[in-house]
């Protein structure tokens, strides 16, 4: 760490930070990915997880993946909550027998130093009711604040995990708010410049913040919205249904990929929607459900090409 | 005799889930050992968030040999049965083999003795099986292991054991066995920051004092001992009390190997939070105890963490930690106070007529129009001003949509008081948002506001009439609604409060107010007759004989609930005397010999008898006493003076038992014997004034 030069130590600069993490994992032997090109709510949604968790095939990637909480935005007012934010993400399949501590070193690759900070693994179930997917794991905290989750997959897409995978996610901007010592996530150094170089995270994402709340609560087209949730849907089944391929004795799928997508895509429209605050109580349930049904339906597919099905 | 030394060694074990699972690793381990003839001296079990640890002393080294006895076929048999029976037994020859004499024809009998294993190799043989289906509510696959199918689930990944058996003074052996690859050995990890490296242990005593060095406390309750102990020191030195609270240190206790308490602060402003906001966000997000000021009575600005390491810094960075995230909690929680203060309580009402209540109950708003509606009856009945009963009720579910009340459900009610206060609403009317909910269980405040007896009273009995319109009551385990709790309440509410109230004219009004009524026919007496189980649970808990509470409700029209526990209360005293107990003796016998005649004759011999047909003094005498009883018991009822009919029946004691004695019930002339009938059935009658006797037990 010392042979870093001092704008791009973890503690000092959010892109430092990144690339701190990418160099650990990168070293555990994880293929490093750019961020998927499509929106999406947390990092899991993410094909190199929610596909690759599937299948019996070894995989163990890491990759940074924006994600869009549109019903969070505040408008830039608020110290640390944001409608777009940076998730770090890990999976390891198998899961290594010494994934906590890899994890834990992956701490201390980004300063946080076990012997002054109190870290612990605090019970979480986590569950997604749009990906059809749970997992035992926990929430770390370190010295009270929640910075990271870890779950050992146990279903994803409706399809038992076999072997598991563990996933971790982190929360990069209050993690790094922790380490660079700041309360609000504007005032992040971003490039760990000084003076007239430095670049702040509200000089990247402060207007980005404004617009978008602006158009995620006030302005986001929702006839268009609903129909866009509709075609979504549609699509992903078109393309389903077209990709099955029956050979031999063994039936395959031979467009996993674009399907799931399309799946993807569905489930950011119904957040948007959400957000404009247009989906009743009710109706709230059968969206999931539906979202649900497609993600099922692409595990089901994902587990008949080469990349999810047994040897 | 040898001791058993396990250790089940994972990754984090849930805080909720610690307690039971060392619990059921003892249960289980020593209820096999004992079904393997295995009877042991003692068997303590631990857990701390990465182990679970078991000790057994005193088990024998070997199971005791065991002899059976089997039968074998009838001598003379056909041989194939008598080469069937050999081989079934392992005997040479029919000479191995007693013969028992049986009257149905002589057979052969085999003494098998099995010799008893050695107990390790019993152990090797059963703490896989228990490890393998050991009950945890959750449970999940790991590793690469977890491709195939039939591999181990465990809370979280397993990594070790250790199984030890042996005595005191020798090396104990290993017992060997594996679950999915794990090898039982006898090596574990210390504290996973301060002592990170393998230890190796022999027994128990060793295995806890070595922990103890690598920093880590077995015990979970040496563990919350510890975290009180240092809290309250902290605390203390510093001029203030912890604020206790039992459940946060179980749990802390859960989350810690080696505790170390540490004290933080947060700024003074937010003090002006009620205290009960500013523990519930230090409590339920960060796990961490409040402190008060002696002096005040009130919370201070300081919180009490308890890591899990000795930090080198002397915890600085820790303390400093913690109190960004209090800070960050704390300003939200203000910031949610301050907000729900600007809206007024009313102008959140119309929310709730978005809000459903239950789909065949109707919306939130229409259930509050019902509950005032139903306070304003109740609120004359109990002493109440009608406006204050109206207005409380319109208000006390309000704080529901409140910011405060979202993210905290547990202040729900209190927040509503304190909401209600801070925009001037009358005293009574603001304490029944908070104590309408009340009395929550039995050991619960019961309020005695007339106002907030009015709601609470209102709000129960709509829940209660309206789940049961609807059909949705209480089955066996399940009550969803706290049906239970709601009629304890209503239970509660009256008698602490000696209140009368005819609770079935009530229920009916409730009924009449539902979008959905239910049978009316029906519906009363039910009712009525889960209050009566209630009443006879509470009473039971309270050591009161429950029984006497269906010879009350028994008596039929009993909807006055003090009434029917002021009846129960005497009748109890009356039966705990003498004269209790025997006319309670005597009206029982009248009662069978009545049930038998009356079977025989197919009849019920009811009616006055005829005094002419008494020829002997003791039936004169009992007619009589009948005739006083009757007057001066019927009298005391009428002026509720349970205590004063309680006496008079006690005179009728000593008429009965000489009936009993001298008379001969079923004389050879009819007439007499009917009339003598009519007599005995008289006394039922009488007794019926305060109980209907049969229902009482004994």
């Amino acid at each position: 760490m010392d042979a870093l030069p001092a704008h791009m130590r973890p503690e000092r600069s959010f892109q430092g930070f990144i690339l701190a993490l990418q160099r650990f994992w990168a070293e555990q032997g994880c293929v490093i990915l750019q961020p998927y090109d499509m929106e999406m709510g947390a990092g899991t949604f993410h094909p190199a997880t929610t596909l690759r968790a599937l299948g019996p095939k070894r995989w163990n990637a890491a990759y940074v993946q924006p994600s869009r909480r549109p019903k969070d935005g505040r408008y830039g007012e608020n110290p640390n909550r944001l409608q777009h934010y940076y998730q770090f993400q890990v999976i390891m399949k198998p899961s290594p027998p010494d994934l906590q501590e890899l994890y834990l070193k992956s701490l201390a690759a980004i300063g946080i130093d076990s012997s002054v900070h109190d870290i612990r693994f605090v019970e979480d179930d986590w569950e997604s009711p749009t990906l059809g997917a749970w997992g035992l794991g926990w929430e770390c905290w370190c010295d009270g604040m929640e910075v990271s989750q870890f779950t050992y997959f146990q279903q994803v897409a409706g399809v038992e995990c076999a072997p598991v995978a563990g996933e971790l996610t982190y929360g990069l901007e209050r993690l790094a708010m922790y380490v660079q010592g700041v309360d609000r996530v504007y005032d992040l150094n971003f490039n760990g410049r000084d003076g007239a170089d430095k670049v702040t995270y509200g000089d990247v994402f402060l207007q980005a913040e404004q617009e978008y709340s602006r158009h995620n609560f006030e302005y986001a087209d929702t006839a268009m919205l609903f129909e866009q949730f509709r075609m979504a849907e549609d699509a992903c089944r078109k393309y389903l249904a077209a990709g099955w391929k029956e050979g031999g004795n063994q039936r395959e799928h031979l467009m996993a990929l674009p399907a799931y997508d399309q799946c993807i895509k569905a489930s950011h429209v119904f957040n948007l929607l959400d957000a404009r605050g247009v989906i009743s109580v009710t109706e709230r349930q059968s969206y999931i459900m539906r979202v649900r049904e497609l993600a099922k339906a692409c595990g089901e597919a994902w587990v008949h090409t080469e990349a999810g099905r047994a040897v | 005799m040898p001791d058993l030394l396990l250790e089940l060694f994972s990754e984090e074990i849930p805080a909720r889930m610690q307690a039971k699972a060392a619990d059921d690793l003892r249960r289980m381990v020593t209820d096999k050992l004992v079904a393997e003839g295995l009877v042991y001296e003692g068997a303590k079990a631990f857990a701390t968030p990465r182990r679970l640890a078991l000790t057994v002393h005193g088990i024998p080294t070997r199971q005791p040999d065991l002899k059976t006895e089997r039968r074998g076929p009838k001598m003379g048999a056909p041989d194939a049965a008598v080469q069937g029976f050999l081989k079934a037994t392992g005997l040479k020859s029919l000479d191995e083999a007693k013969i028992q004499k049986d009257p149905k024809g002589d057979f052969y009998i085999a003494l098998i003795e099995k010799p008893g294993r050695a107990t390790l190799d019993v152990l090797a043989e059963i703490l896989p099986v228990i490890i393998r289906t050991f009950p945890w509510p959750k449970s999940m696959r790991w590793g690469a292991r977890s491709a195939k199918s039939g591999s181990l689930s465990w809370v979280r990944p397993l990594h070790s054991i250790i199984a030890t058996f042996g005595p005191e003074t020798e090396e104990p052996d290993v017992v060997k066995f594996s679950v999915d690859g794990i090898e039982a050995g006898q090596t574990t990890l210390g504290h996973r920051f301060m002592a990170p490296s393998t230890i190796s242990v022999r027994r128990f005593e060793d295995y806890e004092a070595k922990l103890k060095a690598a920093k880590v406390v077995l015990d979970p309750q040496a563990r919350k001992d510890i975290i009180l102990d240092d809290a309250k020191e902290l605390a203390f030195a510093q001029g203030f009390d912890l604020v206790e609270d039992q459940a946060l240190a179980d749990e802390v206790a859960g989350l810690v190997e080696w505790p170390v308490a540490l004290m933080g602060s947060f700024d003074k402003e937010f003090l002006s939070i009620p205290d009960e906001v500013i523990r519930a966000t230090i409590r339920n997000n960060q796990k961490c105890f409040v402190v008060s000021d002696p002096k005040t009575g009130k919370l201070t600005n300081k919180f009490i963490l308890t890591a899990n390491i000795e930090a080198t810094d002397g915890g600085k960075t820790i303390v400093a930690g913690n109190e960004r995230v209090i800070r960050a909690r704390l300003s939200d929680a203000k910031f949610f106070y301050d907000t729900d203060l600007k809206t007024k309580l009313e102008a959140r009402l119309p929310k709730f007529d978005q809000i459903v209540f239950h789909e065949k109950l109707g919306t939130q708003a229409e259930r509050i129009k019902r509950i005032e509606r139903l306070a304003a009856e109740i609120a004359p009945l109990v002493g109440a001003d009608v406006g204050k009963a109206t207005r409380a009720a319109h208000l006390a579910k309000a704080d529901l949509l409140t910011e405060v009340v979202g993210e905290f459900p547990e202040l729900q009610g209190l927040m509503g008081k304190y909401y209600a206060q801070a925009q001037g609403e009358d005293a009574s009317v603001a304490a029944a948002s908070e104590d309408h909910y009340k009395p929550q269980g039995p050991g619960d405040r019961v309020p005695t506001d007339p106002v907030s007896i009015a709601v609470a009273l209102a709000d129960k009995t709509d829940t209660l009439v309206g789940f049961w319109a609807i059909d949705e009551k209480p089955t066996g385990s399940k009550d969803p609604y706290a049906l239970r709790r709601a009629a304890l309440g209503v239970i509660r509410l009256i008698v602490d409060n000696a209140l009368r109230l005819p609770i079935l004219n009530v229920a009916k009004s409730a009924m009449a107010g539902l979008p959905q009524k239910g049978d009316a026919q029906k519906l009363p007496g039910d009712l009525l007759s889960f209050f009566a189980d209630r009443l006879k649970v509470q009473l039971r808990d309270q050591g009161a004989r429950h029984d006497l509470v269906d010879a009350v409700f028994s008596l039929g029209g009993q909807d006055d609930l003090l009434i029917v526990v002021r009846r129960v209360e005497a009748l109890g005293k009356f039966l705990d005397t003498d004269d209790g107990k025997n006319l309670l003796a005597g009206t029982k016998r009248a009662s069978n010999i009545l049930s038998i005649e009356e079977k025989k004759d197919t009849r019920a011999f009811e009616g006055a008898p005829d005094p002419r047909l008494y020829n002997l003094p003791e039936e004169k005498a009992l007619a009589s006493a009948i005739d006083q009883v009757k007057r001066e018991a019927g009298n005391a009822v009428a002026r509720e003076d349970f205590a004063t009919a309680m006496s008079a029946m006690a005179k009728l004691r000593p008429a009965v038992d000489a009936f009993f004695d001298k008379v001969k019930v079923n004389d050879d002339e009819p007439k007499v014997r009917e009339n003598r009938l009519k007599l005995l059935n008289e006394i039922r009658a009488a007794t019926r004034a305060v109980a209907d006797f049969s229902k009482i037990e004994g």
